[in-house]
């Protein structure tokens, strides 16, 4: 898949919190195939916490992508944005403007607010979005190359709540990359999203908290993969009731 | 000179009404090079630190690279 001219072969975009260990982090980023690890800003502590991370980011080869999460405005969006961008020296850009505290759910408005005004700046932005179709034109038509619709709120893990919308994505911006982030929770969901057309998935909590996260993010990948040759092969169409697959004509008469 | 440093007030001794970020950055012991700050809500990069004078009430965010999803 193309993004923002980059060619990215992997279709797994992996956040990179709550995991074990760094040791285990960088286990997994490896396992997975990644090629697009996301990051984050936070509050510098008197004992320099965050240099450590930093140099953990500089031994790996994946093009860093920073986000923007807990922002609940366009403006703390905006701000943290140019900010990552000096820290990262990228400007690629996970925009989440944050709507809702119980759910997570993006604030579309505040969200297309910022993008225009980043976009304008040079941003490439990887927005976090719901799957509604309007604020995806809207996104698009700010600059926005890469849709992110959540597949269910971050960190539940409970798998594509409406599949029917994701389609509708992909048949309303045949040629936006589509990548579904937040609430994948199992492979057979990576898998889903692959097979409902998406080009990518991005994961983090699935294979964080996951017993084994090194082979979680083993199975994410190998399901990632199944999933988009599924798509490919164009799977056949649902029928109500049962037809047999083995030849009626040549039945032998026994009864 | 009272300002806020990352949601905590702090007292800086100096004897100006203004301080420059940079001199502020020291003096809060912000030694690690790979920080990007923010002075009452808009960012202030690192090349432009040196000409942005903090003065009394202002509030100060220094961010670092952290693990996100």
């Amino acid at each position: 898949m193309q993004i923002y001219g980059t060619e990215i072969t992997s279709p797994l975009l992996l956040g990179t919190a709550q995991y074990p260990s760094p040791t285990v982090l960088n286990a997994a980023i490896e396992a997975s195939g990644t090629q697009i690890i996301t990051v984050s800003l936070r509050r510098e502590t008197a004992t320099g916490s965050g240099a450590g991370f930093f140099d953990l980011l500089q031994q790996n080869d994946c093009h860093i992508l920073p986000n923007t999460a807990g922002c609940h405005t366009a403006q703390e969006a905006i701000t943290t944005a140019r900010m990552a961008r000096e820290m990262f020296e990228t400007d690629w850009l996970k925009l989440e403007v944050i709507g809702h505290s119980d759910t997570l759910q993006p604030d579309v408005f505040g969200l297309v607010e910022a993008a225009r005004v980043l976009a304008a700046d040079g941003f490439k932005l990887f927005p976090y979005t719901t799957d509604d179709l309007v604020v995806g034109e809207k996104l698009i038509d700010a600059g926005c190359e890469v849709l992110m619709p959540w597949g269910a709120p971050i960190g539940s893990g409970q798998g594509l709540r409406n599949p029917d919308a994701l389609l509708s994505m992909r048949a309303h911006f045949p040629n936006t990359a589509l990548i579904v982030d937040a609430g994948i929770g199992r492979p057979s969901d990576a898998a889903q999203a692959m097979e409902l057309g998406m080009d990518a998935v991005l994961l983090n909590t699935a294979v964080a908290k996951a017993g084994d996260p090194v082979g979680m993010a083993r199975a994410m990948a190998l399901a990632i993969k199944a999933g988009r040759a599924g798509f490919q092969a164009g799977p056949m169409e649902r029928r109500d009731m049962a037809v047999p697959s083995t030849p009626i004509l040549g039945l032998a008469e026994l009864g | 000179m009272k300002i806020k440093v990352n949601g905590q007030m702090h007292e800086l001794s100096h004897p100006s009404p203004t301080l420059a970020l940079t001199a502020a950055l020291a003096k809060l012991g912000f030694t690690n090079p790979a920080l990007a700050t923010a002075v009452n809500g808009l960012f202030v990069p690192r090349d432009a630190r040196a000409d942005v004078a903090l003065v009394d009430g202002d509030q100060l965010e220094v961010l670092a690279p952290m693990q996100g999803g």
